[in-house]
């Protein structure tokens, strides 16, 4: 298993080469990366903060609820970046092998969709005039 | 006792600082915690939600804080 939090580039072929598994027939990647628009406004970038050391337990914690959702995963591989991102910019990378396609999407789907949940990094929008914390407010 | 919080992202914005020391009550809750915080900077209840970790470990209200444990508030989470 590969969990990571860090301050720089993340290394997509990195993290999917840690997926990688002889027993495995499919490798399922989700890469998230900046957009340049948010409910209508220009987003000119991104910064992301981190409560670290929560952060990587709780990415550790949904990657392991996932291999006992899916006991069929052979590796799991899921690096998130902080600080300030451009558009056009990595900020999660999540990778999971099966030995079938079908476990390998949903495993990947149910790993980015928890982590969006519950491990503690905040994004907060730039936008041309202002900033806005996402989804900070009802 | 005294408490440690950690603050990140809106919370600490809102408070101005990213850690606050405080004195509660022995056997302080989570829940007692938030009550007290957000009766202090009222702009915390606006949140969509307000949480509270101790040791890297989301809190049920009801948990007991202790003054060595490493607590913070989490406001709405938005990584990915």
């Amino acid at each position: 298993m590969l969990i990571d939090l860090v301050d720089h580039a993340i290394d997509v072929a990195a993290v999917l080469q840690a997926a990688e598994s002889d027993e495995a027939g499919a490798v399922n990647a989700f890469i998230g990366t900046v957009r340049n628009r948010s409910d209508g406004r220009r987003v000119v970038r991104l910064h992301y903060e981190a409560y670290p050391p929560m952060a990587v337990h709780q990415l550790r914690r949904v990657a392991e609820l996932a291999q006992e959702k899916w006991p069929m995963l052979r590796q799991v591989a899921v690096v998130h970046r902080h600080g300030t991102l451009e558009i056009g910019d990595v900020a999660v990378v999540v990778a999971v092998s099966t030995p079938h396609r079908a476990d390998s999407f949903a495993a990947c789907q149910y790993i980015i969709d928890t982590l969006k949940e519950v491990v503690p990094i905040w994004k907060k929008e730039e936008y041309e005039d202002g900033t806005v914390w996402v989804a900070a407010h009802p | 006792m005294n408490l440690t919080v950690a603050l990140f992202g809106i919370a600490r914005e809102i408070v101005g600082q990213s850690s606050l020391t405080l004195t509660a009550p022995a056997g302080q809750s989570a829940a007692g915690l938030l009550a007290d915080l957000r009766t202090q900077y009222p702009a915390l209840a606006g949140l969509r939600s307000l949480a509270v970790a101790v040791n890297n470990e989301y809190a049920a209200a009801d948990v007991a804080l202790h003054e060595r444990d490493e607590i913070a508030l989490i406001p709405p989470v938005s990584g990915g």
